[in-house]
């Protein structure tokens, strides 16, 4: 049994993801249950992956692939796994600010945090403040996590920050911020909860505000 | 080709460092080696501390036309820091990068380029995702050059920008954009294509190499000025092979020159 979740670990760490398919089903032919296969081969090889990326070892293409790979194979075993033991870690609304128009790195993030187990809801490119907040409220999210490419949107983030606490909402969220011109002092600044280096760091601040 | 030099950046550690303590020196520097590696117009963008960037690029404007008689681009997503900046503008005309089709920027820059004079980078962007087919960024191209010609501007004055994006995430985004280039030169005979390269090897390893194989297939599909970094060797290599290559160089005199003057290494 050990030696074909090792199996599957490293095809889902490599984005194999034909094979991984192929390995994932084999494993539940030979009466692997599901859940061993998620909790022991494929989350640990989500770690691995993010480190791998954050550490410079594997490239941005690596990480997406795995990314997908993992999301493909909890789809497939999602009808294996009993009732309530697929439960989604936790909710995130994923969005790009106001008057940014840049979808790349929110798109990595959110594909990170389904591969991580999260439930997510894209809110898209050029999220107004209102949006945010509607979706805080229709969704009811652990999550917000905002992008901006520019400095120049960057003071949307703030400016939503300000809408969550006029709405009376921002305590009912945990608010993280990241894209290129951001720094942990601009969320210090304005008050978020947590700024994400990369889409590995964004997933793994979420993990830690989880516990 | 038209060569617009990008060091002046922000979002470079080593210029914001220079912004930050309004180091004339290193701006001065950064000119100088830019000029001297063939530059036509100096990029200058000062956008990364927030509520500063009209300040700064006055500063760069400034700072940059003390040392040099080389035109400048004035870069900002901003119209209020363009519109502070480009009075300050003496010597050539300027180039402006950059307009687009969000309503409010269109709205303001436009007037900004007729009153000064500028050429204008149009970006081949609207509201909403951006457009990543070669069909979605030629479409896009096409109204805002429609749109400006309509406003008075003539077309060796519009540098269009298709945008490109990381091969590492969309591998088809690189030919997308090299496609667009050539249907939008050849929709509007005299518009001209430029291109930033970097973005396009965002995430993968060995970027450099990425970018200038990038800049060749731009320039076999017409692309006729760029945004890059002069004083790559190795980049301004691969850009003097490609236009003898693809016939941009009359008797590839351009390139034994660069070859003569010791450039292709």
């Amino acid at each position: 049994m050990a030696a074909i979740l090792e199996t599957i670990k490293e095809k889902c760490i490599r984005g194999k993801r034909v094979e991984l398919m192929e390995e994932v089903k084999r494993a539940l032919a030979e009466g692997i249950d599901a859940k061993t296969v998620m909790n022991d081969a494929l989350i640990p090889a989500m770690s691995v992956v993010g480190e791998k990326y954050s550490s410079g070892e594997f490239f941005l293409p690596q990480m997406m692939l795995g990314a997908r790979a993992m999301s493909e194979a909890l789809a497939m075993l999602k009808p294996y796994l009993a009732q309530g033991t697929y439960e989604k870690k936790g909710k995130a609304l994923v969005g790009t600010v106001a008057g940014d128009f840049h979808d790349i790195g929110k798109n990595i993030v959110k594909i990170m945090l389904e591969g991580g187990g999260y439930e997510v809801v894209d809110l898209g490119v050029d999220v107004s403040a209102e949006a945010f907040v509607n979706a805080v409220k229709t969704e009811a999210p652990q999550f917000i996590l905002m992008s901006a490419l520019i400095t120049l949107t960057m003071d949307s983030m703030r400016k939503t920050i300000l809408a969550l606490e006029s709405a009376g909402v921002r305590k009912q969220v945990l608010v993280g911020i990241g894209g290129a011109p951001v720094t942990q002092k601009f969320a210090d600044e304005i008050g978020a909860d947590f700024y994400g280096s990369d889409a590995h760091g964004a997933v793994e601040k979420c993990n830690q505000l989880l516990h | 080709m038209l060569i617009v030099a990008e060091r002046i950046n922000a979002s470079r550690k080593a210029i914001r460092a220079a912004l930050e303590r309004l180091d004339t020196a290193a701006i001065v520097n950064e000119v100088r080696i830019q000029a001297q590696a063939g530059a036509h117009y100096i990029d200058l963008n000062g956008g990364t501390f927030p509520g500063r960037e009209t300040e700064l690029l006055c500063w760069l404007v400034d700072t940059a036309q003390a040392e040099t008689d080389l035109p400048l681009c004035i870069d900002s997503p901003d119209p209020d820091a363009l519109a502070a900046a480009l009075p300050r503008v003496r010597g050539e005309r300027p180039m402006i990068n950059s307009i687009n089709l969000e309503p409010e920027r269109f709205a303001r820059v436009l007037p900004l380029a007729r009153e000064h004079n500028a050429k204008l980078i149009a970006l081949a962007q609207g509201e909403g995702v951006p457009a990543a087919s070669a069909a979605e960024k030629v479409d896009l191209a096409s109204l805002l050059v429609e749109r400006l010609l309509a406003a008075g501007m003539v077309l060796d004055d519009i540098y269009v920008d298709p945008l490109v994006f990381p091969v590492g995430t969309d591998s088809a985004s690189g030919l997308a954009t090299v496609s667009a280039m050539r249907e939008i030169m050849a929709r509007f005979p005299g518009v001209h294509t430029i291109c930033g390269l970097t973005n396009v090897s965002h995430g993968l390893p060995a970027r450099k190499l990425v970018n200038r194989t990038f800049l060749a297939g731009a320039i076999a599909n017409g692309m006729d000025a760029a945004i890059i970094d002069p004083t790559d060797t190795q980049l301004m290599a691969t850009l003097y092979a490609a236009e003898a290559v693809f016939g941009r160089d009359e008797y590839c005199v351009n390139f034994i020159e660069a070859f003569q003057a010791g450039k292709l290494v």
